[in-house]
């Protein structure tokens, strides 16, 4: 038994979701539905625990999938750099399943609950999928997996706000146009090569040398992806899919969906084009992404402290933050990509806390948590209070969290790199982002109170998985070691395929 | 016992006193003795740090190590053991005063006033024996946070507006100046630990010197350099033991030590003086020192006065390390020491007088001398001490900040130094000459509570005992520079 889960583990991790999706999908009993979809998380994060084992002394466990070999067949790779966004995915999906189960029936119309599970563990399955497959149209599939069903998490928040309709809506449009221009992308490069294995279409394309249907193909796979991972000016659909979508919703999406797209960015850049950097002197393509997320970092900033609801601001606090991951990767130097696969993995803790945190503000006040509705529910609530003024301060990088290290390296990568100036403008926005959270932090704590609600009592299944978050946010602040050891060694990996 | 163990039962004093402070909030007797006993302890291992320091020991351990370079490590420097004995000394005559204060004034909250108080003496130790730029810049941070449930205390929109200036200029001058600069120096260095040399020459050309340390001086917000000096007057929203510990102590001292340890620890005074790259510095905080001697005339709040004051002698320390030479760093280091005796004893001062009598403004003091007069007693020797008129311990540092002046050859500093002596003359004499020499306007109740008193004429002594007994701060300074 046990030889044969770990040598079938890369497709373990992304089959035992999808197939609970199935049997939850059939269940009238939504505690059921729940407890199932706990189980397959939690099985999920267990091979995902196995597999970090394995990679940590293979390195590298490719995996064909029905034993066809590629280029016929579709292959599975896990390697130093995929095991950090599947542990996210899987960490976090654990997570998420267990706080969830209060919020989805109270959000969500008693007869769709099972089915919203099902949708749940079909968006993890489709995020994991993403990320081991090293196959250019497999990628798409589960691109397509993983967006519709989002898509139609954020859709149900319209019971509690119609506006729901409306986001998931322009989500899906959104999505779909990044997944064919993704797709479109594949076919060019499909016809010039006539591969889709990544690995071989890395060898393949330098020797076309200078050719436009891979520069085509390169820009609308770029294009197609960065709509996804929601990088500025191509985030438009981003803030009000988090803001109206069921609250463990907006948990799971902040905290891996647009991680796992960004992820996908680095592997399109350096895995399949990173063999032919210097033919396409893709340096100008990094200043357009350097700007870019500069431009997301002051545009997310501010727009976040001129909005009133809280879960749209943390949400465009997320477009700035995806802009300090972007500017790493647009760094492309070793210490440049190791800050962003630090900040991927410290954003996703800082996120996910901080969502869950208003998410359970708002289930025991049973109202939208805007500016004023949160004053003074900090001493009523004081474990939710706690954490959220944790997660808070860890997304303003107070040292001693995690958002400081993130800071630290990504600080340091840009100075080698740019000089003074970017790391200027990056703590400028860092200290932007301090008027905001100072605005939360001072209404939960110090404004009277504006509800009238009876007194309050915190439920452990609630605070529990919270409190966890919020621990992992001070513990991985101060034990930085594994976070950065393990994200240089990614940095590393994926630059030794440049040439 | 270890020699370590010292250093921890300094640093975890504190720390254990925050955990508790919330747990007796049903008890306040309990609760309030956790103060004086918690400074007592402190002072006492901070004491047995010194002496083991001065007796040639090198004390240091790493807490945590984050990666190869990085780590949290604590080591015991001479202007560390310098401000680790302020902060605890000044903490126990503190807590006594403070107990007085919060019930003679009948404030709220005084739990979470408590608990953020021992927290903030925390960051304080920390950032004395801290022994990298990391770890300093940690509870440098650490410490701007625990302030401010303190600053805002009152919870008025008033109250609330300081704060967030308050934060909003030491947080972002550190995010923005402080922490690139700390950057620069891991990248140019590959390391972040002090030395008593400095870790900085032959790793960066000499014309960036003056820009790095810009980017020092200008970080460290607690310092109050202008023009980033508006968050020290806007803390005065805060209770008067407050203002008293935090804002005459330990922030602005935790200010003004990383400037000095920055000067020598981390470019080193040889190597400033070789590039003259503090030349810069010495005019700007002259003229701190004046323009803000200048508006303290101006303020009839007896607070604000003092905060104006207390952000001239911060000048007077930065001066110190500005200049550069062995004894005007040694002048700096006293004067933190003799500038917190000092302008404790008038914040104490202002404090009894406010809860006597619930006056806060300059001109309403005329002829109070008569009803408080232990109060205004202090109050004048504390003046005298910040002046800097012997036999008061505030001479000494003015003594030395001269000398490395004249070494110097920076004549037009003693000029500066001697006019800012005599507008301290004007602005703080005023205050003791009005309350006993005034005719008494109005008939004022004064009900005066005992532990507000005591501490503040007890401070007053101190600055006296300091002139005396200056011996064992002079061989402490003497090992700044290492043996």
């Amino acid at each position: 038994m046990m030889p044969f889960i770990v040598k079938n583990l890369p497709i373990l991790i992304v089959i035992t979701p999808l197939m609970f999706s199935l049997i939850v999908a059939v269940l009238n009993n939504y505690r059921l539905a729940w407890t199932l979809s706990t189980f397959a998380s939690f099985l999920t994060m267990i091979f995902t625990i196995l597999l970090c084992f394995e990679v940590s002394y293979k390195s590298n466990i490719s995996y064909y999938l029905g034993n066809w070999p590629p280029p016929l067949g579709i292959e599975y790779v896990i390697d130093r750099i995929s095991i950090i966004p599947i542990m996210i995915v899987s960490v976090i999906g654990l997570i998420a399943t267990l706080f969830a189960h209060n919020f989805f029936t109270l959000e969500i119309d008693e007869k769709l609950v099972s089915k919203t599970y099902s949708l749940w563990l079909l968006t993890i399955a489709g995020l994991i999928g993403l990320i081991t497959t090293a196959d250019a149209f497999n990628l798409f599939v589960f691109l397509e997996i993983s967006s519709l069903s989002a898509v139609a998490l954020v859709a149900l928040g319209s019971k509690v706000d119609r506006k729901a309709l409306v986001a998931g809506y322009n989500y899906l449009i959104l999505g779909a146009v990044g997944a064919t221009f993704y797709v479109i992308g594949v076919g060019l490069l499909y016809g010039v090569t006539g591969t889709l294995n990544m690995g071989d279409l890395a060898q393949k394309i330098p020797a076309l040398g200078l050719n436009k249907s891979v520069i085509v193909a390169f820009t609308f796979m770029m294009l197609g992806i960065m709509v996804k991972a929601a990088v500025f000016p191509l985030h438009i659909w981003l803030p009000n899919a988090y803001a109206y979508a069921p609250s463990p919703v907006s948990v799971l999406l902040a905290a891996t969906a647009t991680k796992v797209s960004i992820y996908i960015i680095v592997r399109i850049s350096y895995t399949i084009f990173g063999s032919s950097y210097e033919i396409y002197s893709f340096e100008s393509l990094r200043y357009i992404l350097l700007y870019l997320a500069i431009l997301a970092m002051f545009a997310g900033t501010i727009m976040a402290i001129f909005e009133k609801d809280v879960k749209k601001l943390l949400a465009h606090s997320s477009v700035a933050q995806i802009g300090y991951i972007v500017l790493g990767i647009s760094l492309a130097t070793s210490p440049g990509i190791a800050s962003s696969f630090i900040h991927l993995i410290n954003h996703a803790l800082i996120k996910a806390g901080l969502f869950m945190s208003i998410a359970a503000m708002g289930y025991y006040t049973s109202k939208r948590i805007d500016v004023k509705t949160i004053a003074g529910l900090g001493r009523q609530l004081p474990i939710t209070f706690f954490s959220f003024i944790i997660c808070a301060l860890s997304l303003a990088g107070l040292p001693l969290t995690v958002g400081f290290i993130s800071k630290l390296y990504l600080i340091k990568a840009a100075y080698i790199s740019e000089g003074i100036w970017l790391p200027f403008l990056i703590l400028v926005s860092s200290a932007l982002s301090l008027i905001y959270i100072w605005k939360l932090i001072e209404g939960l704590w110090y404004n009277e109170k504006s509800l009238k609600i009876e007194k309050i009592k915190e439920l452990p299944e609630i605070y529990l998985p919270l409190l966890v978050i919020t621990f992992l946010n001070v513990y991985f602040g101060i034990d930085a070691g594994l976070i950065i050891d393990n994200s240089f060694i990614a940095s590393d990996a994926l630059m030794s395929g440049i040439k | 016992m270890t020699n370590e163990f010292y250093i921890y039962l300094s640093i975890l004093t504190p720390l254990i006193s925050f955990f508790i402070t919330p747990l007796l909030s049903s008890n306040p007797n309990l609760r309030d003795s956790l103060g004086p006993i918690g400074g007592i302890i402190t002072f006492y291992s901070s004491l047995n740090v010194a002496s083991l320091f001065l007796d040639g020991e090198i004390l240091s351990f790493t807490f945590f190590q984050i990666s190869e370079t990085l780590s949290i490590s604590f080591k015991i420097t001479g202007l560390g053991v310098i401000f680790g004995l302020v902060a605890s000394g000044l903490w126990i005559l503190a807590s006594i005063y403070t107990i007085g204060y919060m019930r003679g004034n009948k404030e709220k909250n005084q739990t979470r006033f408590f608990t953020f108080y021992s927290i903030a003496i925390f960051a304080a130790i920390c950032i004395a024996y801290s022994g990298n730029l990391l770890t300093l810049f940690i509870f440098y941070e650490v410490l701007t946070f625990s302030t401010y449930p303190l600053v805002a205390h009152k919870q008025n929109e008033e109250a609330k507006k300081a704060g967030r200036l308050y934060m909003g200029i030491l947080v972002g001058t550190s995010i923005v100046f402080l922490l690139p600069a700390i950057i620069i120096v891991w990248v140019l260095t590959g390391s972040l630990d002090f030395s008593t040399n400095g870790i900085l020459k032959g790793n960066i050309s000499n014309e960036y010197v003056p820009f790095l340390l810009a980017l020092f001086a200008f970080g460290i917000g607690k310092a109050a350099l202008m023009p980033f000096h508006k968050w020290l007057p806007a803390a005065m929203v805060a209770p008067t033991p407050v203002s008293a510990l935090l804002h005459a102590v330990a922030v602005v001292k935790a200010g003004v030590f990383s400037m000095l340890v920055v000067i020598t620890y981390v470019f080193g005074i040889d190597f400033l003086s070789e590039t003259n790259g503090a030349v810069w510095l010495i005019w700007i905080s002259s003229i701190t020192l004046l323009l803000s001697s200048c508006i303290a005339i101006t303020k009839d709040d007896l607070k604000a006065r003092l905060a104006y004051s207390t952000i001239s002698q911060l000048s007077y320390i930065v001066l110190g390390g500005a200049i550069a030479t062995n004894i005007a760093v040694q002048g700096a280091a006293i004067h933190i020491v003799m500038h917190a005796v000092g302008k404790i004893t008038l914040f104490f001062a202002a404090g009894a007088i406010y809860v006597a009598t619930h006056l806060s403004k300059i001109s309403d003091l005329n002829g109070m001398g008569k009803s408080m007069p232990l109060t205004f007693i202090a109050f004048f020797i504390g003046s005298l001490s910040i002046i800097g008129v012997p036999p008061m311990g505030g001479s000494w540092s003015k003594f030395y900040l001269m000398l490395g002046s004249v070494e110097k050859d920076y004549l037009l500093v003693i000029y500066i130094l001697a006019i800012s002596t005599l507008l301290n003359v004007y602005y703080l004499l005023e205050i003791p000459a009005k309350a006993f020499f005034q005719q008494k306007r109005t008939n004022i109740q004064v009900t005066k509570h005992p532990l507000t008193v005591y501490p503040t004429f007890f401070a007053a002594l101190l600055t006296i005992i300091l002139f005396i007994y200056i011996e064992p701060l002079k061989d402490i300074t003497n090992l700044i520079f290492g043996n």
